[in-house]
């Protein structure tokens, strides 16, 4: 297909970066609705070994038992109709090495989100999913001499099962919640990453997720593995077009940091507003180790998320840094979760909320220190921004610390943008929403600091373009 | 073109209670004027009102720049226009430096897609810094946040200074300020002092308008001015208070 032959199809654009789609055209298609044979459809496509089809049609019964989470939810999660929702769709298993075989529409999907652009610049590899499954994926030559495998969730347990096996649902077992049960019923796409003993990534890998089609549920399954003394850093980012229906995107990471190494996870998550999105994300560190989550939360109706750290081994470091951004009619309820199993191991968790409008946040956190442990820190703070006297926030740490040796901090702050501030700011000729936007970098500024630069300039873009967006 | 700020029978009230009732003033271009008044009289109320501060509810009357009427506009837009207020009590703005905060004030002047010259910008910044005897390292301090009384009054006229406003209202800068910083201060405004530059001091004390000579001094009393008089009605004022003006006012209105 032409580009002209693209442009004379019904492209739907909006003001916002994301949201547009193409007209839908699947080679591959699960249908709608979730049972078994949803599940053997995906596992024939994909061509699953044996025991990767026992461990989806096992995941299957788990979360058709297992409850709606109860403790910590969101009414709103009851709006999810699993029946009406298709499980995976897709062109074709194999991505493309090169943007020239891309299919037009995917390639053009891509390219307006700056992709390629950002991997000529400052990457050292990028994968991109669309919709079920990833459309390109290209690593630099350099890394793959040096022995780093950076390949989809597919291809990492076809190819590298002595690898992948091992610790594939070791940090978060199907079990763990509904979600995770659901995602490692369906999963497809996602990364497998294996970065060998010493080897340290200069550069980001990055990977794109994209949802293009309507009524459908993207589930990734993500797998870094450092290996002793190596270091990476990944980031994901993902956009959807916005429609009138339920999206979902359910989600697992599992990051396994061993010996002194350290993995940086960084997420700019900017889905649709119809998106529902509950991922899990959990880290295993060993020995010396540091595992790092950087998550954003922009967009989405519904985030339910809580990037943890199971530090594992004497020594190990984790590390959650967030920044959540409810507008109206979203809730983003977010939070950190930090196991601590072994002697002088540290963890912070740094929570940045922010509710404009009707839009509400929620931070929930989880920190465990056991008795038996000795000099084990946590430090935790977490504060929020509100804009407007309808907003709603709430904070719920659970902190469990025994034992005498042990330190826990935690603060928590909540402050509102004022009228009188906007005043102040708009006499100097702000906008209006140039004055929110002004308070809200403001209120996330030192915590982005510690961000790297690209990333934050992102960041700070779409900071930019939700508060002039939220200016009635 | 009407070259002045010119207020004209100007009725304000809030939650139903009047604070301005009937305020007439006009300052041209080029001169200086005094607004004082006993405490709670509508000074800081005038000021926010032409600033276009949404709580308050103009029941009637005008406020023209150069002969526009500006009641009803934005304040951002009315900024734009070239009015500019030193706030009485300045708002701290915690997370926004000094610096990235007159930018972007400065940037939202220039037209879509024209960007601010940084060297020129922090050139211009510190070279009026350092006449304000300002310490350069305040450019990385949060906007106002922390800072003592006098600090913010210095930084209200950092931004003056910067923003090149047309007419300048002033609210009690003196407040706050220690004798050397009043004379500093005083001598940053008297720089600005321009043909084309206007200002409205609001102020309780003779000691600043003894750096800063006003053209005209007007006293206010109950919603609006009930006495003017040239430099010396303030000295007037500060030997004698206000009520002998309340009098006057008194027996004038009876
Ligand atoms: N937002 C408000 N809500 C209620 N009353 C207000 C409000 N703003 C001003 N007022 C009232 O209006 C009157 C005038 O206040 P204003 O601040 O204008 O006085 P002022 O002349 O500046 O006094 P000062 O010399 O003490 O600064 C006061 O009685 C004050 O309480
Ligand atoms: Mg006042």
């Amino acid at each position: 297909m032409s580009d002209t032959d693209l442009q004379d199809q019904a492209i739907q654009v909006d003001t916002e970066k994301g949201n547009f789609k193409y007209p839908e055209n699947y080679e591959f298609d699960a249908g709608v609705g979730l049972t078994e044979d949803t599940i053997k459809y995906i596992s024939d496509v994909k061509d699953d070994p044996d025991w990767v089809r026992e461990f989806r049609l096992k995941a299957l019964e788990v979360f058709q038992k297992k409850p709606m989470p109860t403790k910590w939810a969101d009414k709103d999660l009851e709006n999810i109709d699993f029946d009406k929702i298709r499980y995976y769709l897709s062109k074709g298993q194999q991505p493309a090495r090169s943007w020239d075989d891309v299919p037009d529409d995917v390639k053009e999907t891509f390219e307006r989100l700056g992709i390629p652009e950002q991997e000529r610049k400052f990457l050292a590899g990028v994968e991109a999913q669309f919709d079920s499954e990833a459309s390109y994926s290209r690593m630099k030559e350099d890394l793959e001499k040096e022995g780093v495998i950076f390949v989809g969730s597919s291809e990492g347990l076809a190819k590298y099962p002595e690898i992948f096996k091992p610790y594939f649902g070791k940090v978060i077992p199907t079990a763990d919640n509904k979600f995770s049960a659901l995602n490692s019923a369906a999963f497809s796409g996602g990364s497998f990453i294996y970065v060998p003993k010493g080897v340290k990534l200069k550069q980001p890998l990055q990977a794109y997720f994209r949802i293009n089609a309507e009524n459908f549920g993207q589930f990734e399954r993500t797998l870094i593995i450092a290996d002793e003394d190596s270091e990476i850093t990944y980031m994901e980012g993902c956009t959807a077009p916005k429609f009138e229906t339920a999206t979902l995107h359910s989600a697992v990471v599992e990051l396994v940091a061993l010996k002194n190494a350290k993995i940086q996870y960084i997420t700019v998550q900017n889905w649709s507003s119809n998106v529902f999105n509950l991922v899990t994300k959990r880290g295993m560190a060993d020995e010396g180790a540091e595992v790092k989550w950087i998550d954003c939360n922009i967009g989405s109706r519904l985030t339910m998320k809580y990037p943890g750290v199971v530090l594992k081994g004497k020594g190990a470091r984790g590390e959650v840094l967030s920044i959540a951004l409810a507008n109206d009619g979203q809730h983003q309820d977010t939070g950190a979760k930090m196991m601590h199993l072994a002697d002088n191991t540290t963890s912070n968790i740094i929570s940045k909320s922010i509710s404009i409008g009707k839009g509400r946040s929620t931070y929930r956190g989880q920190v465990h220190m056991p008795k038996h442990l000795k000099n084990c820190k946590n430090n935790t703070e977490c504060d929020a921004l509100l804009i407007n006297t309808n907003s709603r926030t709430d904070t719920y740490p659970a902190i469990t610390t025994r034992g005498q040796n042990n330190t826990v901090q935690h603060e928590a702050s909540v402050s509102k943008v004022s009228a009188e501030q906007i005043f102040y700011m708009m006499q100097r000729g702000l906008s209006e929403g140039e004055a929110m936007s002004l308070a809200v970098n403001g209120f996330v500024n030192e915590l982005m600091k510690a961000f790297p630069m690209e990333y934050s300039v992102e960041l700070k873009r779409l900071i930019d373009m939700e508060m002039e967006g939220s200016v009635g | 073109m009407n070259h002045s700020l010119e207020v004209k029978n100007l009725h304000v009230s809030i939650d139903g209670q009047a604070i301005l009732k009937g305020f007439n003033l006009t300052v041209p271009k080029g001169e200086v004027h005094a607004l004082m008044g006993p405490n709670g009289t509508g000074k800081s109320t005038l000021a926010k009102v032409m600033a276009g501060h949404e709580d308050y509810t103009v029941e009637s009357g005008e406020v023209l720049l150069d002969g526009v009427n500006i009641l009803g506009q934005e304040p951002d837009e009315i900024s734009h226009a070239g009015l500019f207020l030193a706030f009485q009590y300045p708002m701290e703005i915690p997370g926004v430096s000094i610096a990235n905060f007159i930018r972007a004030a400065k940037q939202a002047r220039l037209p879509e897609g024209e960007e601010i010259n940084a060297i020129e910008y922090y050139k211009d910044l510190y070279a009026k810094m350092d006449a304000l005897k300002m310490d350069r390292k305040f450019t990385a301090r949060s906007l106002n946040e922390g800072f003592s009384g006098g600090e913010k009054k210095r930084c209200e006229i950092l931004q003056m200074a910067m923003l090149d406003p047309k007419y300048c209202v002033m609210d009690e800068t003196d407040s706050g300020l220690d004798i050397d910083a009043l004379r500093i201060v005083s001598e940053g405004v008297n720089h600005m002092r321009s043909e084309d530059r206007a200002f409205l001091v609001i102020t309780h004390y003779q000691r600043l308008l003894d750096y800063i000579v006003p053209d005209v001094v007007h006293v206010m009393f109950d919603g609006r001015i009930v006495h003017s008089g040239d430099k010396e009605l303030a000295k007037e004022l500060e030997i004698k208070g206000y009520d002998w003006v309340k009098e006057a006012f008194a027996t004038a209105s009876a």
